[in-house]
């Protein structure tokens, strides 16, 4: 079916896309852009109807990663499924690992220990550091700055990825969370060592706001470009820098209280008009305050166990009944939904994967721009195709 | 929770409003909502000013297949005896309990879960919950996507993975399958196709189910199991 001739049912009464008529000079063109797409970041496709320039229509399509994760963890134990999370977002697999285990030690009421509460912390911020690194860096390789600026970014990621291949034994593929603790514990050198790469991570958020801030083909292709209302941001369920970016002061962080976040002083900044360039440096003053908060957690963190000694690891079998748990992931709400039967394997395991939701507005901020500059709106969105079909 | 129940009957006229609890200790219990009113109670949800539930942060489909019970019942029958009275043999009619085990089939349903929070209150979640009428040919349920946009690609995935349709959803087509896939295979009941290529080199039962496939599209008898790896 092409995308011009999909007829949106019961067009009023709800939160739709509006619908842009062709001005009849000329025919449509439809175009479909991607699975290979260089700027699909994945197997991802949008078919798009152009009149002229102009996008009047665009459906985003899905499915071409798809694996069913959901129908292969309910096959598999709880534990087993731990290592699959990682697969989820490939760039943020602790922070995954993060909102699994949370929403297992919700299902079960488990206790974790501080000092694996604060190895949670430290490991999540770091990984929002890498992730809006690379994300910026890749919006800008999308604006034609190929290569320079994404290296930048990619310099600093592998510090970060450094510190989790010493830590957990894999770069990407962590696996690191377990239901009531870690995995294995940090030692001192490794505190010592991410001390020093924090040190470092302002004077590098410096350079890389020098580099780009300011820039003019950066500012002329951003600002006022894709722009989110908060109110439809709201309705659509966007979550995290995209949500923030209109304005709405929403981050789970601070509104659920989860782990320790509130020990550590930290704000949350917000945008203004939900353009690009506001999602853009939403995404940068994150990355300071997650420097914030590791600057605070790593010279405080207590000694003691990195698993609670209640902990169940064999015969794992969570008495029946559901949990939802949810973390801030790096790129929006993060949540997995359990419903156990009693049994060793969850009977239903279900993913709210923040990628997939955050596009559902795609169309609405694509409409009336040029293929350009679908281009940027589409990366300023931040997805990992990994999620999105997972 | 209870509240929440009373101020949605107080408003919507007609809801029927059923509390479900959880016995996890996550306490995260759940309203099931009848499918007849749920768009009203929606909109009253995300509308009022106390509750303001405007975010809808998840939806999922929940399989449940039809289950087959076995009761153990105890029954008493009267049964007929032979006793040994005083005038010799005698028929006496006497109580018996018998444990007797009964089997019932539970028809299986569909439900769609969603979990609400609120943005403008700062607290969640709701969990609110349809169910269908079966498995088979009553998957009808009504599509909250008017009331929050965000159910718009997880009501999808919802319909593509387990067939839940939801009447009034402005774009109903598969998500992550593609348009001409039959099956929707979230479903417990589901069976991988037979040539699903999960195997490099099929062995054992995956090589005779994939022989027996190549057989029945070719119309050739299947290759003996010795044979096949010549």
């Amino acid at each position: 079916m092409s995308v011009a001739e999909i007829k949106l049912e019961k067009p009023d009464g709800w939160n739709r896309p509006p619908i842009i008529e062709p001005t009849g000079e000329g025919e449509l063109l439809e175009l479909a852009m991607g699975p290979h797409h260089p700027s699909t970041h994945g197997v991802f496709r949008m078919d798009v109807a152009l009149d002229g320039e102009d996008v009047i229509r665009l459906k985003p399509v899905f499915g071409y990663l798809h694996r069913n994760h959901e129908k292969i963890a309910e096959g598999a134990s709880y534990l087993a499924s731990m290592p699959y999370t990682d697969r989820l977002d490939y760039f943020c697999s602790l922070t995954n690992n993060w909102a699994y285990a949370l929403a297992v030690e919700k299902l079960v009421g488990q206790e974790v220990p501080e000092r694996a509460e604060y190895i949670r912390v430290i490991l999540a911020e770091l990984t929002r550091i890498q992730n809006h690194a690379a994300s910026i860096g890749f919006l800008i390789q999308e604006m034609g700055a190929s290569g320079t600026p994404l290296m930048y970014a990619f310099k600093e990621r592998e510090k970060i990825l450094d510190l989790f291949e010493s830590l957990t034994g894999s770069r990407m593929m962590c696996n690191y969370m377990r239901f009531g603790g870690c995995r294995v514990d940090v030692s001192a050198a490794w505190l010592d060592a991410a001390s020093k790469v924090v040190a470092g991570l302002p004077e590098f958020v410096d350079e890389f706001e020098a580099l780009l801030s300011t820039n003019e083909i950066l500012m002329a292709r951003c600002q006022g470009m894709g722009i989110l209302k908060p109110e439809l941001a709201v309705n659509a369920g966007v979550s995290g820098p995209m949500l923030r970016a209109t304005g709405v002061n929403y981050d789970i962080r601070k509104v659920d209280h989860y782990g320790i976040y509130d020990r550590f002083q930290f704000r949350v900044p917000l945008g203004d008009h939900g353009d690009i360039y506001d999602r853009y440096m939403v995404r940068i003053l994150e990355m300071r305050e997650s420097i914030k908060i590791l600057e605070q957690a790593l010279p405080t963190i207590p000694s003691g166990p990195i698993m609670d000694a209640k902990a169940k690891i064999r015969g794992f079998r969570p008495k029946p009944g559901e949990a939802y748990g949810r973390i801030e992931a790096p790129k929006g709400e993060l949540g997995f939904y359990l419903i156990s039967d009693g049994g060793p394997n969850p009977y239903r395991y279900r993913v709210r994967p923040p990628s997939l939701i955050n596009l559902t507005i795609l169309e609405d901020m694509c409409l009336g721009h040029n293929v350009a500059d679908v281009v940027l709106i589409f990366g300023s969105v931040d997805i990992v195709l990994g999620e999105v079909d997972r | 929770m209870e509240e929440i129940k009373a101020a949605i009957e107080a408003a919507v006229p007609g809801a029927q409003v059923e509390f479900v609890p959880n016995p996890s200790v996550s306490a995260q219990h759940s309203l099931r909502l009848s499918p007849e009113s749920a768009v009203a109670v929606a909109t009253f949800l995300r509308d009022d000013s106390e509750l303001a539930f405007d975010f809808l942060s998840n939806v999922s489909g929940v399989d449940w297949p039809d289950k087959e019970i076995a009761e153990k019942v105890k029954v008493t029958r009267q049964v007929v005896k032979t006793v040994d009275g005083p005038e010799g043999k005698v028929d006496q009619t006497v109580d018996e309990t018998v444990e007797e085990t009964r089997k019932r089939v539970e028809p299986g349903l569909l439900e769609a879960v969603y979990h609400l929070y609120s943005v403008a209150k700062k607290h969640g979640p709701l969990v609110i919950r349809m169910r269908t009428t079966n498995r088979s040919d009553k998957t009808q349920l009504p599509s909250l996507t008017p009331v929050w946009r965000a159910a718009e690609f997880q009501e999808r995935e919802v319909f593509d993975l387990y067939g839940i349709i939801f009447t009034a959803h402005p774009d109903l087509r598969r998500i992550l399958m593609w348009p001409e896939f039959k099956d929707h295979p979230m479903r417990k009941d589901y069976i991988d196709p037979d040539d699903f290529e999960y195997e490099p080199t099929p062995h054992d039962e995956v090589l005779k189910r994939a022989q027996a496939h190549r057989a029945a599209a070719q119309g050739t008898p299947p290759v003996e199991e010795g044979a096949a790896g010549a």
